[in-house]
C-alpha cells in the first residue's frame, strides 16, 4: 500500500532516530545523511534494510549512494511504491 | 609495598545477577543473596529444556544505555560497556594518552544472540533482511572493540578466549601489557550473555547444569553434598589496571595490587579437569612465585567452584596438595553460589570480589552449603563473611575453563 510523502518521511525519521539517537523531528527533508546527520555507511545500510522492510520496497545498493538527503530517500521510496 | 612497574587496581565496574554495579553486587554477595531466578519465558516448555531458571542480569541494559547503543551492540558488548564505563569513572577517569591505554575484554562464547537471531532472520525472511551490523555484533572481539572505542584505547584491544577462564585470563594479559611497558593503564575483564534457549539446552545436554527447578536460589551449592551442577549466569565485570607509578603520580585510590599471574593447561580432556590437579597446582604456584609470596602468605582463595562434584573437589585437593598445612588458614569462598556461572564473565567478577576481599579484609560467603562435602579439604566461608587478617596478605582467584585452561591471579594489599 502506498504511503503519502508525509507518512514516508515520518516512518523514515523514526528509523533514523532509532539508529542514531537523533530526535525524529530533526530528520527533515533537506538534511544530508552524512554532513548533517553524521550517518556512516554501516548505519546507512542498516537504515536502508529497515526502510525496505517498513515500506515494502527494494533499494538496490547502487541507488543508496545517490540518496544524499532525507528528501532523496523519501522520493525514492515514494517512487518505488507507486 | 609496591614498585614502579607493579600493577594495581584503581577502578571496578560490574553488571551482574546481583546488581547493576560493582558496589551493589559486592553488598549483595556479602549479604549472601542469590541472583538465580525462574525465567520469565516459555523456553523450557516450548523446547523441552529441563531447566527453567538462570541467574539473569539484575538491571537490564535498556535502563542504562541509549537506544542506538542497544541496537548496535550484542548484549555481551552492552554489559561490557556498562561495566567499563563504571570502572573508568570509579578510577577517576584517568588522564592517559590513547596510545598508553589498552583494552582486554573477553567473552567465552561471543555474540550468540546476534548469531542465532541472524540465522533465524536468514531462514525466515531471507538474506536481504540481515542487518549489516550482524558481523560486528557477533564477533567475540566485539566487547573489547566497543570498550576501546568508548574510551579511546589505542595501545591494543584484545579478547583472549579460554571458556570459563576467559575473564581472568584477560586480566592476566592486561597485567602483562603494563609490565612489558606497552601500556600504563588497561581496562580488563570479561563478559557473557548466553541466557538464550540454545546454549541453555546445549549446557543441559552436556549434563552440567543444575536441574533444581523448584528452588532456583538454592540450586548453585558448591561443596554441598547435594549439588547437581552449575547455574547459568550472565553479566560483566571490568577492572582498571594501572602501573603503580602512574597511579601514584595522579594520586589515585588503589584497591589492591595484582602481584602474580599463573597460567597452565591440562592437556588431559576437553571438559574434565585433570583429576591429579597438576595444571591447577602449576597455575597457583606460578602466580605465587611471580608475586614472590608463599603459601604462608595466602589467606583467601576465591574458588572456581561451579557446583559440580568433580570440579569442586579437584580444586580443593589441588589447594591442599600445594598448601599442605597452610591450607588450614585459607578462607575459601565459592561466590558462584550467589552469582551463578558467568562463563567468560566469571573470572572477572571473581577478581573484583577477590580485590574487594583483600581491600576490605572480608572474605565473601558461600551460600547453600547445608551439608558440606566430607571430601572438602579447605576451610570454607559459609553463610556469613569472614574477617581476613591485618598486615600484608595475599589471595588467589582461581579460574578454570572447558579445554583445560587454568588461570590463577594473585591479589595483594596495596
Amino acid at each position: 500500500m502506498a504511503n503519502t510523502e508525509q507518512e514516508v518521511l515520518a516512518g523514515l525519521a523514526e528509523i533514523v532516530a532509532e539508529e542514531t539517537g537523533l530526535d525524529a523531528a530533526d530528520v527533515a527533508l533537506e538534511k544530508s545523511f552524512t554532513d548533517d546527520l553524521d550517518i556512516d555507511s554501516l548505519s546507512m545500510m542498516t537504515i536502508v534494510t529497515h526502510a525496505e522492510d517498513k515500506f515494502g520496497v527494494r533499494i538496490p545498493d547502487e541507488e543508496v549512494k545517490n540518496l544524499a538527503t532525507v528528501g532523496d530517500a523519501v522520493s525514492y521510496i515514494k517512487g518505488a511504491q507507486d | 609495598m609496591t614498585s614502579a612497574r607493579d600493577v594495581v587496581v584503581t577502578g571496578l565496574g560490574a553488571t551482574t545477577p546481583l546488581g547493576g554495579d560493582a558496589p551493589s553486587t559486592w553488598e549483595a554477595a556479602l549479604a549472601g543473596k542469590s541472583g538465580a531466578r525462574t525465567m520469565d519465558n516459555d523456553w523450557a516448555e516450548r523446547y523441552e529444556i529441563p531447566v527453567n531458571f538462570a541467574a539473569t542480569i539484575k538491571v537490564k541494559p535498556e535502563e542504562v544505555l541509549k537506544r542506538p547503543e542497544i541496537k548496535r551492540m550484542d548484549p555481551s558488548a552492552q554489559y561490557a560497556v556498562i561495566a567499563a564505563r563504571e570502572a573508568w569513572k570509579d578510577a577517576g577517569e584517568p588522564e592517559v594518552p590513547g596510545e598508553r591505554l589498552g583494552s582486554v575484554v573477553s567473552s567465552g562464547i561471543g555474540g550468540i544472540w546476534t548469531l542465532l537471531d541472524g540465522w533465524d532472520t536468514l531462514r525466515e525472511r531471507g538474506a536481504r533482511r540481515l542487518l549489516p551490523t550482524t558481523v560486528p555484533m557477533l564477533m567475540p572481539n566485539s566487547p573489547t572493540a566497543y570498550v576501546s572505542l568508548d574510551l579511546g584505547a589505542k595501545a591494543g584491544a584484545h579478547a583472549l578466549v579460554s571458556a570459563c577462564a576467559s575473564g581472568a585470563e584477560a586480566i592476566g594479559y592486561g597485567v602483562e601489557m603494563i609490565r612489558s611497558g606497552r601500556a600504563d593503564v588497561v581496562v580488563a575483564g570479561g563478559t557473557e550473555a548466553t541466557i538464550h534457549p540454545m546454549p541453555i539446552a546445549a549446557f543441559a545436554a552436556s549434563r552440567t547444569l543444575s536441574l533444581r527447578n523448584d528452588d532456583p536460589e538454592g540450586a548453585s551449592r558448591p561443596y554441598d553434598v547435594d549439588r547437581d551442577g552449575f547455574v547459568l549466569g550472565e553479566g560483566s565485570a571490568i577492572v582498571v589496571l594501572e602501573s603503580a607509578e602512574h597511579a601514584a603520580a595522579r594520586g589515585a585510590r588503589v584497591y589492591a595490587k595484582i602481584g602474580g599471574v599463573g597460567l597452565s593447561s591440562d592437556a588431559y580432556h576437553i571438559t574434565s579437569p585433570d583429576p591429579e590437579g597438576t595444571g591447577q597446582v602449576t597455575a597457583m604456584r606460578a602466580a605465587m612465585e611471580d608475586a614472590h609470596v608463599t603459601t604462608a602468605d595466602v589467606v583467601h582463595v576465591n574458588a572456581h567452584a561451579t557446583s559440580t562434584k568433580v570440579g569442586d573437589l579437584t580444586e580443593t585437593a589441588s589447594i591442599r596438595h600445594l598448601f599442605g598445612t597452610d591450607a588450614d588458614h585459607v578462607q575459601l569462598s565459592a561466590t558462584k553460589s550467589m552469582t551463578g556461572h558467568l562463563l567468560g564473565g566469571a573470572g572477572a567478577i571473581e577478581t573484583v570480589f577477590t580485590v574487594k576481599a583483600v581491600s576490605e579484609r572480608l572474605a565473601p560467603p558461600t551460600i547453600n552449603v547445608a551439608n558440606p562435602d566430607p571430601e572438602l579439604q579447605v576451610p570454607l566461608v559459609r553463610d556469613e563473611p569472614v574477617k581476613l587478617p591485618g598486615g600484608d596478605i595475599a589471595a588467589i582467584n582461581n579460574s578454570f575453563g572447558f579445554g583445560g585452561h587454568n588461570v590463577a591471579l594473585l591479589v595483594q594489599n596495596a
